[in-house]
């Protein structure tokens, strides 16, 4: 007889299904409903400006995640997108006049535009090739943002007004820009929680997996990464553009090779290839940092000693380490 | 008796930095048949299969495909006229489960494949098919395991078991058996006569009890050149062939 039962075939005990089984459907329903009302809350009891930071850096992290985590590209020209999108939103606010919610759009639009150029001309390459190339690619990115005359060198473009949302809503007041922060925040990441559980996450997997296997199965690999590429760009430009009304500034450390360095330090530190991990991450170096300039520490070589620390402690990242440990006291 | 050739090089040669590694191969592979190819340690059987399914684009020679030229085609594009590989080291999705390294093989005809903003579950229907091919291969019983999980017989088997949810028109094996154990190298060798029912199949394989059981036509490939060519009795007859292969230690 070989009529099996198929369903219970599906899922052994004590596997793993789609490589992230551990939170599975009604206990990760119920985590993200709570985190939900932490983060609406949570303006009552932190500074609006501090959580918006985190936000804005938790989507620039889930985005860069999206291509290191799911497709296996290190993209070391991240910044461009971000602080390119930056320049975009601020002045088109600015300068242009337009509502905000256009200022981040057209920055993001502009991110996806750059996010295809560099895309088509690094995609072929393998490893740290790819990475040079992003990183020379968006070192031009900076050169522009010095040289031009919209971008105002050293300066940045400062005072950006943040204008009225949809051209009603105040962003002048706290709590309005605080959850138009986190919608956008929330978007960006449940469109990237679609993308890696969807038939288009299955193949960008598998590419990161093997690619010569993919290829050898019929995927247009170099298609699916570009198409990835894009996409994490984007998210990356709406990250960038949105932090730019926030804050109300443009400047040149937005699109610096520290900037795409700190990105992937985040993302290191959370935990690559988890959803969560970057936002820890993120949340983690951002507190870091306001905490430490307030003291007379450097840094720089505080926040690089406790990465050091940290991969050399849990290789997997924070999120990544403590998936491991529940897994491992389940099964 | 001219045959019916589904696959077929002429002057087919790679050059590596003036190395060359296989030089002017003209093979012929009947349609329908298992074809082995055979030699000894870096012969050049592994780079004919790059060759053939692109992943190395020839120095000089042509390659047909049903009459096609396919030379210059992409090695995704290979797959789609129908010729799907295994690799010498298995490859499979290792962080996949073993049901979802069998499914991205069965996913692309659905065109799905770019919507990043369906769900995932919308590839659960392909999950029936899935099993048996898993099934087929012994596998049943795996499939929420993860593939990095599996030993390595198992692995290869399913490598297979992916290759085969292409139904391919033709199959090339790069040593299917090798590390494999006795039982599975017996029902390898098995599946791989059922399922060259209706396919061709060209095989590397080191395994010389495997090629004479399976294969109808055998290739043997030295130094980068062909040096015999037909049944398993003709070529184990040929002086050249033992001399080559007792050159390089073995048996
Ligand atoms: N990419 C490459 N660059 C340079 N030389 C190569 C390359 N690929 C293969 N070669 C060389 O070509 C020769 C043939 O290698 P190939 O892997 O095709 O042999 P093979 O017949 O598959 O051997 P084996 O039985 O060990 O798998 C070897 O000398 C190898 O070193
Ligand atoms: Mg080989």
């Amino acid at each position: 007889m070989t009529t099996h039962t198929q369903t219970a075939q599906n899922k052994p005990p004590g596997s793993v299904t789609g490589g992230e089984g551990l939170l599975t459907g009604p206990v990760r329903t119920v985590l993200a409903a709570v985190l939900l009302v932490l983060l609406l809350a949570a303006p009552f009891a932190l500074y609006p400006v501090f959580l918006m930071k985190v936000l804005c850096f938790a989507l620039f992290a889930c985005a860069f995640n999206l291509l290191i985590g799911f497709v296996g590209l290190l993209s070391f020209g991240h910044a461009a997108f971000f602080g390119g999108a930056a320049y975009i939103s601020a002045h088109t606010v600015k300068v242009w006049g337009v509502t905000p919610e256009i200022g981040i759009l057209l920055g993001t639009a502009f991110a996806a535009a750059l996010g295809m150029v560099f895309g088509l001309l690094a995609i072929r390459r393998q490893g740290i090739y790819f990475a040079m190339i992003t990183l020379a690619l968006a070192q031009m990115i900076f050169f522009l943002a010095l040289q031009m005359p919209f971008t105002g060198g050293e300066d940045g473009i400062q005072a950006v007004p943040r204008g009225r949302l949809f051209g009603v809503i105040d962003l002048t007041s706290p709590l309005a820009m605080y959850y138009t922060v986190l919608a956008i925040a929330v978007l960006g990441f449940l469109i990237i929680w679609r993308t890696v559980h969807s038939p288009f996450g299955q193949v960008l997997k598998a590419i990161r997996e093997n690619e010569p296997r993919a290829i050898s199965l019929g995927y247009r690999t170099e298609q699916y990464k570009l198409a990835a590429f894009v996409m994490s760009a984007a998210l990356a430009g709406l990250a960038g553009a949105t932090k730019a009304i926030v804050f109300q500034l443009a400047t040149l450390t937005d699109v610096s090779w520290q900037m795409s360095g700190e990105v992937v330090l985040m993302t290191l530190l959370g935990g690559m290839g988890t959803l969560f991990g970057p936002v820890v991450g993120a949340a983690l170096v951002v507190t870091l940092q306001n905490y430490l300039a307030a003291t007379n520490l450097p840094v720089t070589v505080v926040i690089g000693a406790i990465f050091v620390v940290c991969v050399l402690v849990f290789r997997r990242g924070i999120v990544g380490e403590l998936t491991r440990i529940l897994k491992g006291s389940r099964g | 008796m001219a045959g019916d050739a589904i696959l077929e090089t002429n002057g087919l040669t790679k050059e590596f930095r003036g190395f060359v590694a296989v030089r002017n191969v003209d093979l012929r592979v009947e349609r329908g048949t298992i074809h082995a190819l055979i030699g000894p340690n870096g012969a050049g059987k592994t780079t004919v299969f790059n060759l053939l399914t692109k992943f190395l684009q020839p120095t000089s020679g042509r390659i047909l495909y049903n009459g096609q030229d396919i030379t210059r085609i992409k090695p995704a594009d290979v797959a789609r006229l129908g010729i799907v590989r295994s690799f010498q080291i298995s490859a499979v999705f290792p962080h996949l489960t073993v049901l979802e390294n069998v499914r991205v093989a069965l996913q692309r005809p659905l065109g799905n494949s770019f919507h990043f903003w369906e769900s995932e579950s919308r590839l659960n229907r392909l999950n029936g098919r899935a099993e048996e091919l898993l099934e087929d291969v012994g596998l049943s019983g795996y499939a929420g395991h993860l593939a990095v999980e599996l030993p390595y017989g198992r692995k290869r088997a399913l490598e297979i078991a992916t290759t085969l949810a292409l139904d391919p028109d033709m199959m090339l094996l790069d040593e299917p058996m090798a590390g494999m154990g006795h039982e599975d190298i017996g029902r390898i060798a098995e599946l791989i006569r059922r399922v060259a029912a209706k396919r061709t199949i060209l095989m590397v394989e080191h395994n010389l009890s495997v090629v004479a059981d399976l294969s109808d036509r055998i290739t043997v490939l030295a130094r980068g050149e062909i040096l015999a060519e037909g049944s398993y009795a003709e070529v184990s007859r040929d002086a050249r062939v033992m001399e080559a292969y007792m050159g390089t230690g073995h048996a």
